[in-house]
């Protein structure tokens, strides 16, 4: 059997695996439905994008479900205290996941303008609100959350939704945004009709500058305005998952792991990379290859803030030593044990028939074939 | 203490959501196979009509699958939103297979819906074939996960409470994984979700025979429905009855309220067909007994005893007894790890520990309840006797008459005589509802029936609940309450529309081949 610290390092890397899998997959159809009326400017053009995600959007919806159930039982703690410390936005985002499948597959339905015009729009949110509600998220966790965990592990929260919205989690709503943006867009600029491509990657080369100003300004932002925190007592990887007993200061600054580690370097570089990467390929028509290269932002910004944060999961600004980390907040040895012979056997199996799926879908979706179309 | 409104507030968010999301799941598992069994006739027979047939059931399909989907991300994170005392307790048991369903199952079904839709003119016959299969495959183990998770609910098998982590432990996952209970609950389930897809096309094919309408099409639906209906009606009781001896080993409680039976009888039990149960005075008015059913339902045998609701409450009043010897033993072990005499009081009482937070429910710390409040908690732990009594016997009394209207269609279709009575055709038609009725009604048994407990006999509901405030909880509930109703609107508008439209309406006729492309 591998050793708890071990498997629980293994685990870390696979929640950002998932987080990658989900950025990617789940990202460009969010990027696609929030850019819907921006890209497609008539019923036509819009069923055209539509279609470039339809076939897809379920199995890619799945990551984020996954997601779910997996940190429910790898981080069983993380899971209990951010869905119910982030109550409202939680359930913002549920409203947004459960309005976007139905948009998708009602839409066309009926061929009435007013209501695709109203699912257009529902469409146009449920695309954004993902997006800022995970990058909002994420620069909340840089800032620590107000929660504290008692003797029996029962969590309290002291703050409220518009606590989250402070300045650099906003900025981190921004990078997230603008990154998915540019995502969605170079997904259509390769998969829809070729007259949208020229538009798509417009828009994508913008989002894609946007993107590296916000990101810049946020790891600046990190690197001199915000506070890091640290454990200082001793670090037992293998002890029994119970956040309680760690100490933990807040000094420093979130790129102290930078420094103690500069392969980490590497993250940061990939994101910036890949968004110049994007902007030159679209830039020279080269769209798959731009969304590659917009893939690669995706893994390098989640990547560059979870090693940032690392070893922690979820900083406590409340009560510090009740922060969750990867060595404490963790399921049983066993649990991660058997979850991982799982993920070795299903993952490579799920990515084998994804992109069975895709290869049976490839091309692009053209105007021709949508005018073929009953439309319901 | 525990916040009693945010308790209640969440339980009933939860059951809305839960049985919101229970009446999409079984049409999709129910409904999946049928789609295969008509296409696997068209791969077999080439004849284009059961090619029209997999389509047109495939757009009903698709327009309830996909309200699955988004009913379903809300169950997978409301644990953690409304239930995160829970999720911290039991989720280093409980999230293994919620995780392994999103792996195995679900990403299965979800990937490939897509390509049933659209992959028409891109697969061969046979491939297509096999992802309407492997679709239906999906959406079955995915039932299976989820009921392993269930189960466990029902029956903790295979998990002990860990100090250090203050928390429930896997010890042996297999024993999770072929916990007794998920068997019984998933043959069961399932099988209800096959009698309601049956049901589905059954009662929409009887409406255009009623109306004259593609006469053929409606007969052949008709036919896979009624064999299909009745295999799948007979397995859903014989499987409950499975279900209900799998209740009696370790959820001795919620059997005897489900029966009303207040008091040990002498075996073998009778079964009370009829009856009012009073709850204040702990008795049946009017019952109507029919001897030995229960006994042998209940036990497989003549001699096996069914205890009583009484006898089940001085029962927990003693395990609450010894469930506050493991508590306080917990509070010393906490202050210091080293004391043997505390560890070996929690070693000895420690599968009695659940029944000591049910005292926190009556006072705030379970070390000074008198007696009386030990007999409040041991109160508790009796269900709502009168809706389990009338919610089982509503859902029996639809399994048997399902198997009568499935036979019958059975036998008027293998004489080919399915459009004869206009009596029947309505009543096939107006029998629609009743499959969601039923499961319903199931849900209700087996999740009502389970409280007070939310993991049976390990943690009370009450205790499972995040710290968040009233306010926040009835926020969420008010919106989800409107966004599914006013989804409910409109999936049942598009529903209707489409069935009424039919497949001659909607251009699936031999004329025409349109791609169905558009159609998810």
């Amino acid at each position: 059997m591998i050793d708890y610290e071990t498997l629980r390092l293994l685990w870390w890397l696979i929640l950002g695996v998932l987080l990658i899998g989900f950025a990617i997959m789940d990202g460009f159809d969010f990027g696609v439905a929030a850019l819907l009326r921006v890209l497609g400017h008539n019923d036509e053009e819009r069923r055209v994008l539509l279609e470039t995600v339809e076939p897809v959007w379920e199995g890619n919806q799945v990551w984020f479900i996954l997601g779910g159930g997996a940190v429910f039982a790898a981080w069983p703690f993380v899971y209990a205290v951010a869905f119910s410390g982030l109550y409202v936005a939680m359930f913002l985002l549920l409203v947004a996941f459960i309005l976007r499948p139905v948009g998708f597959s009602y839409r066309n339905k009926l061929n009435d303008p007013r209501w695709r015009n109203a699912w257009d729009w529902v469409l146009t949110v449920s695309g954004l609100v993902p997006m800022l509600i995970f990058g909002v998220a994420f620069g909340n966790l840089f800032l620590g959350l107000p929660f504290r965990l008692d003797a029996e592990m029962r969590m309290t929260y002291e703050g409220g939704f518009f606590g989250l919205l402070s300045p650099f989690a906003v900025l981190s709503g921004l990078v997230s945004i603008a990154m998915l943006l540019a995502h969605g867009a170079s997904y259509a600029a390769f998969k829809a009709d070729e007259s949208l491509a020229e538009r798509s990657g417009r828009v994508a080369r913008i989002a894609a500058l946007a993107y590296i100003v916000f990101y810049l300004l946020a790891g600046a932002w990190l690197a001199f305005g915000l506070p890091g925190y640290a454990i200082v007592s001793a670090v037992n990887g293998n002890a029994p998952s119970n956040p309680l007993l760690k100490q933990v200061a807040i000094q420093g600054h979130w790129f102290a792991g930078y420094a103690a580690h500069p392969a980490f370097w590497l993250a940061p570089l990939a994101a910036l990379v890949g968004a110049v990467g994007s902007i030159v390929l679209i830039s020279a028509r080269k769209y798959f290859a731009g969304f590659l290269a917009s893939s690669l932002v995706c893994a390098g910004t989640i990547l560059s803030a979870g090693f940032a944060l690392f070893p922690f999961l979820m900083p406590s600004s409340l009560d510090p030593n009740s922060s969750l980390t990867v060595f404490d907040a963790s399921s049983s040895q066993t649990t991660l044990g058997i979850m991982l012979v799982v993920v070795i056997i299903f993952l490579p199996i799920v990515l084998a028939y994804t992109s069975w799926v895709y290869r049976v879908l490839r091309g692009r979706v053209t105007l021709e074939h949508i005018k073929h179309h009953l439309g319901y | 203490m525990i916040d009693n409104e945010v308790v209640t507030l969440s339980r009933l968010q939860f059951a809305l959501t839960a049985l919101y999301h229970f009446l999409f799941v079984p049409l999709t598992l129910g409904l999946s196979w049928m789609l295969a069994i008509m296409e696997a006739v068209y791969v077999m027979t080439g004849r284009e009509i059961w090619k029209r047939m997999t389509q047109f059931w495939g757009v009903l399909f698709g327009i309830n699958f996909a309200m699955g989907v988004a009913t379903g991300v809300t169950m997978e994170f409301q644990f953690g939103t409304n239930w995160a005392y829970y999720s911290h307790y039991v989720g280093d048991v409980f999230g293994t297979p919620l995780a392994i369903e999103g792996l195995m199952a679900f990403f299965l079904e979800a990937t490939l819906i897509g390509l049933f839709f659209f992959g028409w003119d891109r697969l061969s016959r046979v491939k297509h074939l096999l992802v309407t299969t492997f679709l239906a495959l999906g959406t079955n183990l995915s039932a299976l996960w989820i009921l392993i998770a269930n189960a466990w609910m029902q029956n903790p098998v295979g998990a002990e409470f860990n100090l250090d982590t203050m928390r429930m432990e896997v010890t042996s996952f297999a024993t999770v994984a072929f916990n007794p209970v998920a068997q019984s609950k998933f043959v069961h389930t399932v099988s209800a979700g096959y009698v309601l897809g049956a049901m589905f096309v059954l009662s929409i094919s009887a409406w255009y025979l009623l109306k004259g309408r593609n006469i053929e099409f409606a007969k052949r639906s008709m036919t896979v429905a009624a064999s299909f209906g009745l295999a799948s009606a007979l397995s859903v009781v014989v499987l409950g009855d499975e279900s209900g001896y799998t209740v009696s080993e370790n959820q001795k409680m919620k059997l005897a309220a489900i029966e009303a039976m207040w008091d040990t009888e002498k075996p073998p039990a009778a079964f009370t067909a009829f009856g009012f149960p009073d709850v204040a005075e702990r008795k049946t008015h009017f019952a109507i007994h029919i001897p030995w059913v229960m006994g042998i339902i209940g036990t497989r045998s003549l001699d096996g005893v069914l205890p009583g609701i009484n006898q089940l409450v001085e029962e927990a009043a003693q395990r609450i007894e010894n469930g506050r010897i493991a508590y306080a033993a917990m509070q010393r072990l906490r202050a210091d790890r080293n004391d043997t005499q505390a560890r070996a009081d929690f070693d000895a009482h420690k599968k009695d520990l659940g029944y000591a937070l049910l005292l926190r429910k009556v006072v705030a710390d379970p070390a000074h309840a008198t007696p009386a409040d030990v007999q409040t908690a041991a109160n508790s732990t009796i269900p709502n006797v009168p809706v389990l009594f009338w919610a089982f016997r509503i859902m029996v009394g639809c399994g048997f008459y399902f198997i009568a209207l499935f036979g019958y269609s059975f036998w008027l279709a293998s004489k080919r005589q399915l459009d004869r009575h206009r009596w029947y055709l309505k009543l096939a038609l107006y029998s629609l509802p009743l499959p969601w009725v039923a499961i319903e009604l199931g849900w209700i048994v087996a999740e009502y029936g389970r409280q007070p407990w939310a993991i049976e006999g390990v943690l009370p509901t009450a205790l499972g609940v995040s710290s968040v405030s009233a306010g926040q909880v009835l926020f969420s509930l008010c919106g989800f309450v409107i966004f599914y109703t006013a989804l409910a609107v409109v999936d049942g508008v598009l529903m209707a529309k489409y069935a009424r439209r039919g497949p001659d309406g909607l251009g699936i006729s031999p004329e025409v081949k349109p791609s169905l492309g558009a159609a998810s």
